[in-house]
């Protein structure tokens, strides 16, 4: 738990390097946790720009979603993650769906 | 956390009603090279099992408020696996380092792997080995053309394992190893008056086991594992390896999969990969049962020259074309951002459009 907001530590999600450290500790370039999570976020905020929704990571535990009406929901990972998003958004997120794809091919920073 | 690897490994056998399960159980059970194991069965059939650490389970599921039945939690199993843990800690049974759990004829799989992975305390000392599931060399055909629950039985096995071989002309057996691998093209088929009891090959070898995983992942990049496609009455299974030429990025994959999984994981029956992952040089193995994925797994060196990643998906109903292009486009999304902003120094490779398997 955080000392100062009383943030409990977020669960684990197989994705984050840190649940698996002895598969990654030959990287050949240091990867921080930090550095992971920021990666992350950032591809998280590309991929749930059409729907509306922004994401930060919230003190590095959790991430913190913000719709477009201004709800918001904190989730510990990133298998939370996309059923919030879609309780903010009130729309399905399908990888698989053809437009939503061809929206993301198209996408320029 | 304790490491995943050092967690007490469960290993769950499952097959369709009368196909010989508890037979394996008794031959595995009799082995020399197995000790210090606890076994769970769902009922108890017509062949006694004489084993100092048997329990009987009674068989109850708790849905969970999502209604995903693969994501039920197993309150029978639950309660077992605790007592369990709670009687080795306190000494009052043998000393295990396994759990063996057979399940009934009808039983789905995913469940128990959903329980195993996200029930707070079974976590922490418990993983998933290899699923095992028995096939009836004489009545597996039909069963698999008329029950739903055998299909998914078959597809999601680590190791499939023919029963009653004795029983079954040789034509009928090579069409059923056929119908076997198109539906389960990462698993081994074995018959079970070859395999005897080789605890190993059943039961211990899974990529989280020291010894066994380089052999384990060795199956996975078999040259038998191509494109197979399965479509019944009961199942619209699909079996496919899709290859990847360059390495990928593992955020990247990570928030692919997950998605995929959240949408789409009651029909992804299995998910397995030997990926070739940017900036790591050894192979990382992933493991996904449904919504359910393993931490990953590596090997300390490449099974052969071939630094491709490999990922074999068993899906159902779910389109290949589509699953391809949609994980080539979240990698070039990294690959873009990448490009385009201030961490150049650390971008993953491009990832080249997917290539099938040969």
């Amino acid at each position: 738990m955080c000392a100062l907001c009383g943030v409990l530590g977020g669960k684990g999600h197989w994705s984050d390097s840190a649940s698996a450290p002895a598969v990654f500790a030959g990287r050949t370039e240091p990867q921080t946790r930090l550095r992971e999570r920021q990666g992350r976020t950032r591809l998280l905020n590309t991929v749930l720009k059409h729907h509306g929704v922004v994401v930060k990571d919230w003190s590095g535990s959790s991430y913190l979603l913000t719709g477009l009406t201004g709800r918001t929901a904190i989730v510990d990972n990133i298998g939370d993650l996309w059923g919030a998003a879609e309780r903010l958004t009130g729309r399905t997120i399908d990888p698989l769906d053809e437009q939503y794809l061809a929206t993301l091919a198209n996408h320029q920073d | 956390m304790a490491n995943y690897g050092d967690l007490t490994p469960v290993n769950i056998i499952t097959g369709f009603l009368g196909s010989g399960k508890t037979t394996l159980l008794q031959r595995l059970l009799r082995s020399p090279d197995l000790s210090e194991v606890a076994v769970l069965v769902n009922e108890f059939g017509e062949v006694g099992l004489d084993h100092h650490l048997l329990q009987n389970v009674a068989e109850s599921t708790l849905l969970l408020e999502n209604g995903c039945l693969c994501c039920a939690v197993r309150g029978d199993l639950q309660k077992a696996l605790r007592d369990l843990l709670s009687r080795r800690t306190r000494k009052e049974i043998p000393h295990f380092r396994r759990v063996v759990i057979e399940t009934s004829g009808l039983a789905d799989p995913a469940p128990i792997a959903y329980t195993l992975l996200s029930e707070a305390i079974l976590r922490h000392h418990f993983r998933l080995s290899g699923i095992i599931t028995t096939v009836d060399a004489v009545n597996g055909a039909t069963q698999l053309d008329r029950f739903v629950e055998s299909v998914k039985q078959a597809s999601m096995a680590d190791r499939l394992v023919v029963t009653k071989t004795d029983l079954a002309d040789e034509p009928s057996l090579a069409a059923l190893r056929k119908r076997l691998r198109s539906l389960n093209i990462s698993a081994q088929i074995l018959e079970s008056s070859e395999i005897g009891g080789d605890v190993h090959r059943l039961l211990t070898d899974d990529i989280y086991d020291a010894a066994g995983k380089f052999r384990e992942a060795g199956h996975w990049v078999a040259e038998e594992v191509g494109e197979h496609a399965s479509h019944t009455h009961t199942a619209d299974v699909q079996s496919f390896a899709a290859v990847f030429d360059r390495p990928l990025d593992w955020t990247a994959f990570g928030v692919w999969a997950s998605m995929l999984l959240h949408r789409h994981g009651a029909d992804v029956l299995r998910l397995k990969g030997l990926l070739n992952v940017a900036g790591v040089p050894t192979p990382v193995l992933i493991n996904g049962v449904q919504h359910i994925v393993h931490p990953p797994s590596h090997l300390e060196e490449w099974p052969d020259a071939d630094r491709r990643s490999r990922l074999i998906f068993i899906v159902r109903g779910l389109q290949r074309a589509r699953i391809e292009r949609s994980l080539a486009v979240f990698n070039d999304l990294v690959n873009a951002s990448a490009t385009s902003g201030r961490d150049q120094r650390s971008g993953p490779t491009s990832v080249s459009p997917l290539r099938e398997s040969a």
